[in-house]
């Protein structure tokens, strides 16, 4: 079977250790993280968390299924028609050609965000795939770190 | 109501109405056993060991269908704990274990007999809590048992700070839970059912497929009466053994690595599997892509998660066993035709003639299979059989004829060594009234032989058969068919004196070489009313038979017996 990629989103009460279930659980069962999000739902004592992952059809059946299995588990989200978003930040040397560079931020929904006295920070917010994409694309301007947030995604 | 967090632990264990606590104590969870000290309402029995005081809750549990309780201390009090609890996990038994902790400003300072409780049983547990605040303790000592019972069963820990179980807070016990997050569904889609329905009246080679489920949804009268309406033949695995009953002509007998020929080869051929209650563990499937290669499957269970892990499913049904068969039966009762499956009927009886399961008996070298069967003969239905693991637990699950659930209990999931006693011990707690033995092996039993004092001391007269062949049998066995009969660390020759290590802790022991000697033990262990071992000298080199090899195709088994009778 083939693998797929898959963003599922878990809505989880929010209490102590539940990041640490979740992320045991695909510890424990073999199943592979791309990137994990979690942050409190606003005026909810829930919270989301966005799991991105692949594996083939049973696999990922079986990870919703023990998701789901979970006791602070409210609800799991297998996105299929989805708005998805992720943001990276990338530091360059003051010497870097800014304008080149903000160009190309601009074009992934980015902006210069911080500049000082050695370096600037870029931000790009976009597609897990286009955020890819940028990265490769200011890879010849020899960033000197780079932080991807991990997806974020909301069903449409 | 105001009490301290140890007095709300021991009112919460009254208020569902357990009876009886097994478990050690130690510093962390003093508090808590000075409560205990105090009151009369349940009994606490002390195990010599913690792993034996959650097996023992675990061995109540499965011989009396309610939740099994086990309290320990921190640290390694909670350490030894684990396997129980992975055991009792493994088998969806509902337990509730109590473990003390560290005060909370100790947590995380590396402080005496401190352990990550909730993390290191964060994945064999059902769920687990680490108490922060006295407030929330009756809530979650409630909800512990709740999840421990509810849904597809399971040990729950609680783990409290000793500063908690010392504090005074407002105790008013929940009368019920509400967990938005947590419900487990019952009742089995309609529309699902129905065509489940169809499917069995239009199969022409319909096989009954049952699991420990079945046992704890108590649903095993449900199934005799859907497999007598349809006389739809049915095999069970070693979870489900007495579901059937053993004189029921229904039963093909136990299906797996070393189920008998029929039961493989009814899996093999049959065209349509009705699992209740099963999740077709690779011990029951052997060779996934050779398993059931002409079947549609209908599958009820309670956990979604084991439906479609290892096998597609065409009618998944996710319910409790027994509402869901209980639902089936007026819509089968109208359409089934009992007569349709006759052939399929003639098949599996011929499949049972042509290998019976069986075994080469023998007058000079007791073989165990006898002992088994003799125990059967002996004591039938008036037994509770426990098993440890190894060759002596498969031989118990193919011989002895169990008529009806809950008579046999084994760790059948994890496979625990050193599971049987303590069960027996908690299985007699809720048992009084039948004898309770423990079929085992000269391996198993030596884990957690120290039981023998909590049952001298609470006076359970549990009969330890010891199946003695001087070797891990099992392990034994693997090393003369895939290892070239190199016995690496598996010869157990050297070995205690049985009869004196029971008495020595207050037992009684017998020392068996014959037949007749093993009837007269058996006789004076009943009369003797206390623990005891008998420990029955067999055949060294017996073979568990029918056999599929690991990976292997289920239909593809050793089935050869050895002639001789060389002990």
């Amino acid at each position: 079977m083939d693998k797929v990629r898959r963003v599922i989103s878990v809505i989880v009460a929010n209490e102590a250790q539940v990041l640490a279930r979740v992320s045991g659980l695909f510890a424990g069962r073999g199943y592979n993280i791309d990137s994990l999000t979690v942050a409190p739902i606003p005026g909810s004592n829930f919270s989301h968390m966005t799991i991105v992952t692949r594996g083939n059809r049973r696999v990922i059946e079986q990870i919703v299924k023990q998701l789901h299995k979970l006791i602070p588990t409210f609800k799991v989200i297998e996105h299929e028609e989805m708005v998805e978003k992720e943001m990276v930040l990338i530091k360059f040397s003051i010497e870097s050609p800014i304008a080149e560079i903000q160009a190309l931020c601009q074009a992934y929904n980015g902006n210069i965000v911080n500049a000082g006295p050695d370096m600037f920070i870029a931000m790009a917010a976009d597609e897990a795939g286009r955020i890819a994409h940028f990265i490769d694309a200011v890879e010849r301007y020899q960033p000197v770190e780079i932080v991807r947030s991990g997806v974020v995604a909301m069903e449409r | 109501m105001k009490m301290s967090g140890a007095q709300m632990v021991c009112e919460a264990i009254i208020a569902e109405g357990v009876d009886t606590v097994f478990g050690y104590p130690g510093g962390a969870i003093m508090n808590v056993y000075d409560e205990i000290y105090k009151q009369n309402a349940f009994r606490h029995i002390l195990t010599r060991h913690e792993q034996a005081a959650v097996h023992a809750a675990d061995g109540y549990a499965r011989a009396t269908g309610r939740v099994g309780v086990a309290m320990v201390t921190s640290g390694p009090g909670f350490t030894n704990a684990v396997t129980g609890l992975a055991t009792a996990y493994m088998d969806s038994v509902p337990l509730v274990v109590i473990s003390g902790q560290v005060p909370l400003s100790l947590i995380g300072t590396d402080g005496f007999q401190e352990v990550d409780a909730v993390g290191i049983s964060r994945p064999c547990t059902k769920h687990n809590y680490l108490v922060h605040s006295i407030e929330d303790l009756p809530r979650i000592l409630k909800e512990a048992f709740y999840i421990a019972r509810s849904g597809r069963p399971g040990p729950v820990l609680v783990d409290i700070p000793k500063d908690i179980t010392g504090e005074i807070g407002e105790f008013v016990y929940p009368d019920h839970v509400d967990l938005p997050t947590y419900k487990p569904r019952y009742k089995g889609n309609d529309r699902q059912i129905k065509k489940a329905v169809e499917a069995i009246v239009n199969a022409k080679k319909p096989l009954l497929y049952l699991g420990g489920g079945v046992v704890l949804s108590n649903a095993h009268e449900s199934i005799r009466a859907l497999a007598e309406m349809g006389q739809i033949p049915a095999v069970e695995t070693l979870m489900a053994r007495g579901v059937m009953g053993a004189k029921n002509p229904l039963l093909i007998g136990m299906l797996g690595m070393h189920g008998s020929y029929a039961a493989n080869m009814a899996m093999s051929e049959t065209d349509l599997i009705i699992a209740l209650g099963a999740r077709f563990d690779d011990r029951v499937t052997g060779k996934l892509s050779e398993f059931a290669r002409y079947a549609d499957i209908i599958h009820v269970d309670i956990d979604p998660a084991n439906i479609g892990k290892l096998v597609d499913v065409d009618y998944p049904i996710v319910g409790d066993v027994k509402t869901v068969v209980d639902k089936m039966l007026p819509m089968l009762e109208k359409k089934v035709d009992p007569d349709r499956y006759q052939v399929w009927r003639d098949i599996l009886a011929r499949y049972d003639e042509l290998h019976p399961l069986t075994y080469n008996d023998c007058d000079e070298t007791i073989k165990p299979q006898w002992v088994i069967e003799r125990l059967g003969q002996l004591l039938g239905e008036k037994a509770v059989i426990t098993s440890d693991v190894g060759q002596h637990q498969m031989w118990a699950a193919q011989f002895y004829p169990f008529d009806r659930p809950r008579q046999w209990i084994n760790s059948g999931g994890l496979g625990t060594m050193g599971y049987g006693f303590p069960a027996a011990l908690g299985a007699q707690m809720g048992q009084p009234d039948k004898i309770v033995v423990n079929i085992t092996g000269d391996g198993s039993i030596l884990m957690n032989v120290q039981e023998l004092v909590t049952a001298a001391e609470n006076k359970l007269p549990v009969i330890n058969v010891i199946l003695n062949n001087h070797f891990l049998g099992m392990v034994r066995q693997w090393q003369t068919f895939f290892y070239d009969k190199r016995y690496s660390e598996t010869d157990l020759s050297f070995q205690p004196d049985w009869k004196l290590l029971a008495e020595a802790c207050g037992g009684a022991g017998f020392d068996v070489t014959t037949k007749e000697e093993f009837d007269a033990a058996m006789e004076a262990a009943i009369a003797g009313g206390k623990v005891t071992f008998v420990n029955v000298a067999v055949d060294r080199f017996e073979n568990v038979l029918p056999m599929v090899p690991a990976g292997g195709a289920l239909y593809n088994m050793l089935l050869e017996h050895k002639e001789q009778c060389d002990g």
